[in-house]
């Protein structure tokens, strides 16, 4: 597969995603400017976490009108697949890829460390490689990862099996004092309609090597690796 | 008559019933100092705009700039004062 990675002005993450894909998978992986319109014939957007334009007036709010992401929200239109992690995720949700917003953490602390993660949805080319229901382990690093959503949208985002991740306990219980942010329904992320764009604030990229102190971030990746290996081959067929 | 139009300022707030943590930890701060009659504090965000004034959509231009980049319609309201 060939991986794309913006790099925006404040990203920080682009690097351990570039780093995951090419070191860690073995796979073709790109670096694309936020002031280009290229998307280079990538298959998997990655749009990456950090302080994309310092985090100015909302996070990820300016980011949204770069050139690149013109070009980003065109091949999500066209089914292509985006992942926006952390910062990534506040982009989409202000471009509107993704429903709701993501507001001030409800202890208003940046919060850095592991959490626990319920794998709700395995049906979708983000998870199709973990088992239904796993919990797994991966760091948040965020002081905007508060999810909120209301009403109709929120019941169509449930009703439609759109939570990919909740944040949980080690022991798969979806608790309050499990949930680092006040996400609603402990929600950590989520996929369009068409389920082809992802964002989640924890970051699977940090979580892909055992050295790393987890190694339960990759299956996301292999699940993309494999949800469009099952597409080309359709295709050939 | 926006022909003229030269400043305006834009209030930019979380929508009711969107939690403000920095408002309540304000508040709670107050509380603590004595002021214990302020029972809610919302925060928000101002912008002033200079325009230089050449064309009559002048109002339209200012409310898409403003739900397009200045404030996010899902969580916030925003106000415009002109000058």
């Amino acid at each position: 597969m060939k991986v794309g990675v913006v790099t925006f002005p404040g990203s920080n993450c682009d690097y351990d995603a570039y780093a995951l894909v090419r070191h860690v998978m073995a796979e073709e992986v790109e670096f694309l400017w936020h002031k280009s319109t290229d998307l280079k014939n990538c298959e998997l957007i990655i749009l990456p976490g950090g302080f994309s334009y310092g985090d100015y007036l909302r996070s990820g709010a300016i980011a949204r009108f770069s050139p690149i992401m013109e070009a980003v929200i065109k091949f999500a239109n066209s089914g292509g697949l985006v992942l926006g992690i952390c910062n990534g995720f506040q982009m989409l949700t202000e471009c509107g890829l993704l429903p709701g917003a993501l507001i001030r953490n409800d202890s208003i602390r940046f919060r850095a460390h592991d959490v626990y993660l319920k794998v709700e949805e395995t049906s979708s080319a983000f998870t199709n490689a973990y088992a239904s229901e796993a919990v797994i382990k991966m760091p948040i690093a965020h002081g905007d990862g508060n999810y909120y959503s209301i009403g109709e949208e929120l019941r169509q985002l449930e009703d439609d099996g759109r939570v990919l991740f909740r944040y949980c306990d080690d022991e798969g219980n979806l608790t309050k004092e499990s949930n680092p942010n006040g996400s609603v329904n402990n929600i950590a992320g989520i996929v369009n309609m068409e389920r082809n764009v992802l964002g989640m604030m924890p970051h699977p990229e940090r979580a892909a090597e055992k050295i790393l102190g987890s190694v339960d971030g990759l299956k996301v990746f292999e699940s993309v690796r494999a949800a469009l290996l099952t597409l080309t081959t359709a295709g050939k067929a | 008559m926006s022909g003229s139009l030269k400043k305006a300022t834009v209030y930019v707030k979380l929508k009711d019933g969107v939690l403000d943590p920095e408002g309540k930890t304000i508040q709670k701060a107050l509380s603590q100092m004595g002021y214990s009659e302020f029972l809610s504090v919302r925060t928000g965000r101002f912008f002033e705009l200079e325009i230089e004034a050449n064309g009559s959509d002048m109002d339209s231009r200012i409310d898409e700039i403003c739900s397009k980049l200045l404030a996010n319609p899902v969580i916030e309201n925003y106000r415009v004062e002109k000058q």
